[in-house]
């Protein structure tokens, strides 16, 4: 394939666990600054496309390519260098630390063995933290351990976590589950800020707050594509209603 | 920050208070018999600290640790041996000059990879770096493989046990079942007697006091929060662009280094090095002197080290048969009823009180420490870890 404008260009994308195709030739594109959210009903694959993208699962075949550079293959720890950020579904985040050091950490400097031993937290380093703590709406709860903060708050935390590493493809596995309603407004505000400099893909179920943030929505059904488009398109697509919105 | 708080942040006061048992309280208490025994528990503390590090902070349980602690007592005590096998002494030996055991296999020449033991430097270099290096080969293919846990605790056994029965199979070359025996002389100066034994008491003490301090450091680093937040979370901190397999290996190599020098240490107050000190069995107690001492702590697992150590040398005296059984007791009590060990038990039930106590005094206090204790000190942590700590340690001993 030549090279794309596209941040990331997935083609023929295959996973079959055991023979099951969990994603079955798949092909997807992202652009630059777009926020993508990806529906679909359970086991559509949704979450193991997230995995074969950061090279949590090992495809059986394809391509992914990001900012034209193949990342099928590399090691996990390349890929988050290259600028791919993964939220998880459920808030992994350190709980025994504070917050302040669950950001810190995050702070992608004394990545090797030795740059960790030799890292030291400067001014630009703590201000980065304050700058994202802000962002995030937890500047005020640096100093409290982690895993003393609400459901939603560690759901944000993580979302920092990884901005605290700019990436430029940023991956959020339901982002808003167990949230409140305040707590996904919050969320929608955020999401929209933070995609006006990078490419953001979405898993969710929540309609509402998929019309809300999304530029185009990808629905998914047995590891492949089924519909792709703006969410008026993806609502009336006959297909779509009957195995995912219909009931 | 005030000397003050650096002081407690660094967890120096309990430092200072084992640097003064060790330094002052010890050597005037005990007799140069007991000092000694004293000094070769304390060559133990090396690979307990080096636990704390590997299995508490890490998370990574080695059962094998005595591989360690053997090659670097190996190491020292073939350099010892090549002293005390000069022609002149050894001059009744069909081959003089090379140790007597060799002679007894019918060897006529010093093996070419001993010969480099001849030099003191190279010798004490090895005793570092052979360790290291094996652990190095070790972790790297385990870790790089995500190998964990429980597996990664029965391969290091399996390692232990090849290495013994590597030891006690090349007789010719390692001495055998008797291990290496009859040292005398470090460059001239003889380490059996009584002041010999004394200065290396201090020598192997103000290493231990420095060690604790570099591991200290180490936890205070970015690298030992990384360390915790894998445990915590390994795949956040891989998917933060970080490659847990090298920390691991690292922290693997760092436990193997200082079991190393624990060894060379013994090695020197006791006279001789041998594959029961390295087996199976002496690898597991290994563990359950930071189990014992708390292996969240490194002052704790020193005390871990000399505790067991001592009521190991009293009941193995008054009832070697249950010495054994009552090991195991402990290991299984502490792991069950309070599994960060005595340090623990000092965070929990005296570090409150002490507290409590010097705030009424202080009447009207600036700063409230008492409610939110700085989670990076030696050997404090979030109570949020004690609950943590218990499921896991059942579960990797399960």
């Amino acid at each position: 394939m030549s090279n794309t404008d596209f941040v990331l260009a997935i083609e023929d994308l295959s996973v079959s666990f055991d023979g099951f195709k969990a994603i079955d030739t798949l092909t997807l594109y992202l652009d630059r600054g777009e926020l993508r959210v990806i529906i679909g009903p359970n086991g559509a694959g949704k979450t193991t496309l997230l995995d074969l993208i950061c090279g949590k699962t090992r495809a059986t075949g394809g391509s992914i390519k990001f900012k034209n550079e193949e990342m099928l293959g590399q090691a996990e720890h390349k890929i988050v260098r290259a600028g791919i950020g993964r939220k998880f579904q459920t808030p992994s985040i350190y709980e025994n630390l504070p917050v302040f050091k669950n950001l810190e950490v995050s702070f992608p400097r004394g990545r090797g063995v030795f740059g960790a031993l030799a890292f030291k937290c400067t001014d630009d380093v703590s201000s980065r933290v304050q700058e994202v703590a802000t962002e995030i709406g937890l500047a005020d709860k640096l100093d409290m351990e982690a895993g003393l903060l609400s459901h939603g708050e560690k759901q944000w935390l993580e979302i920092g976590m990884l901005l605290m590493q700019d990436p430029e493809l940023l991956m959020l596995d339901e982002p808003i589950a167990g949230m409140s309603a305040r707590e996904r407004d919050l969320t929608a505000e955020l999401l929209k800020r933070i995609c006006q400099n990078r490419s953001v893909i979405v898993i969710e179920h929540d309609m509402e707050f998929v019309k809300r943030i999304a530029h185009k929505v990808t629905v998914m059904h047995q590891g492949k594509i089924l519909a792709e488009g703006s969410m008026e398109q993806v609502q009336k697509d006959e297909r779509v209603i009957d195995v995912y919105l219909g009931h | 920050m005030t000397p003050t708080t650096w002081f407690k942040r660094h967890g120096l006061a309990s430092w200072l208070v084992l640097a003064c048992l060790l330094l002052v309280v010890f050597p005037l208490l005990f007799d140069n018999f007991r000092l000694n025994l004293v000094g070769k528990y304390l060559s133990y503390g090396f690979v307990a600290i080096g636990l704390v590090m590997l299995w508490g902070y890490g998370g990574v349980l080695s059962l094998g640790q005595g591989v360690f602690f053997g090659l670097g007592g190996y190491c020292m005590a073939m350099f010892l041996k090549l002293e005390a096998s000069d022609p002149i002494t050894t001059k009744i030996q069909s081959t003089p000059g090379i140790p007597d055991f060799m002679d007894w296999n019918q060897l006529t020449a010093l093996p070419a990879w001993w010969v480099p033991f001849e030099y003191l430097p190279f010798a004490l270099l090895a005793v570092v770096l052979v360790p290291a290096i094996l652990a190095f080969v070790i972790g790297y293919a385990m870790f790089k493989r995500r190998v964990g846990g429980v597996y990664f605790a029965i391969i290091t056994q399996a390692v232990t046990l090849i290495l013994t029965v590597l030891i006690i199979g090349q007789q010719g070359y390692t001495g055998g079942v008797n291990g290496i025996t009859d040292l005398k002389t470090l460059n001239g100066w003889d380490i059996r007697t009584d002041s010999a034994k004394v200065i290396l008491y201090f020598v192997n003490a103000g290493l231990l006091l420095a060690a604790i301090l570099v591991c200290g450091w180490i936890q205070r680093s970015k690298l030992g929060t990384l360390l915790l937040a894998m445990r915590d979370k390994e795949d956040r901190v891989r998917f933060s662009g970080y490659d847990v397999s090298m920390f691991k290996v690292f922290v693997f190599c760092l436990s193997a280094m200082l079991a190393g020098i624990g060894g060379a240490l013994f090695t020197l107050q006791v006279g001789f090095m041998s594959p029961s000190l390295v087996g199976i069995v002496p690898s597991i107690e290994m563990v359950i002197f930071a189990a014992v001492g708390g292996r969240m702590s490194l002052i704790g697992a020193v005390y871990g080290a000399l505790l067991v150590n001592a009521g190991k040398t009293y009941f193995s005296e008054s009832f070697p048969e249950l010495w054994l059984y009552l090991m195991a007791a402990l290991f299984i009590g502490v792991v069950l009823a309070f599994p960060n060990g005595l340090a623990g038990l000092y965070e929990t039930y005296v570090k409150p009180r002490i507290g409590k106590r010097k705030s009424t005094v202080a009447a009207a206090p600036v700063d409230a420490p008492a409610q939110h204790p700085a989670p990076t000190t030696l050997d404090a942590l979030p109570p949020g870890l004690t609950v943590k700590n218990a499921e896991r340690g059942q579960g990797e001993l399960a």
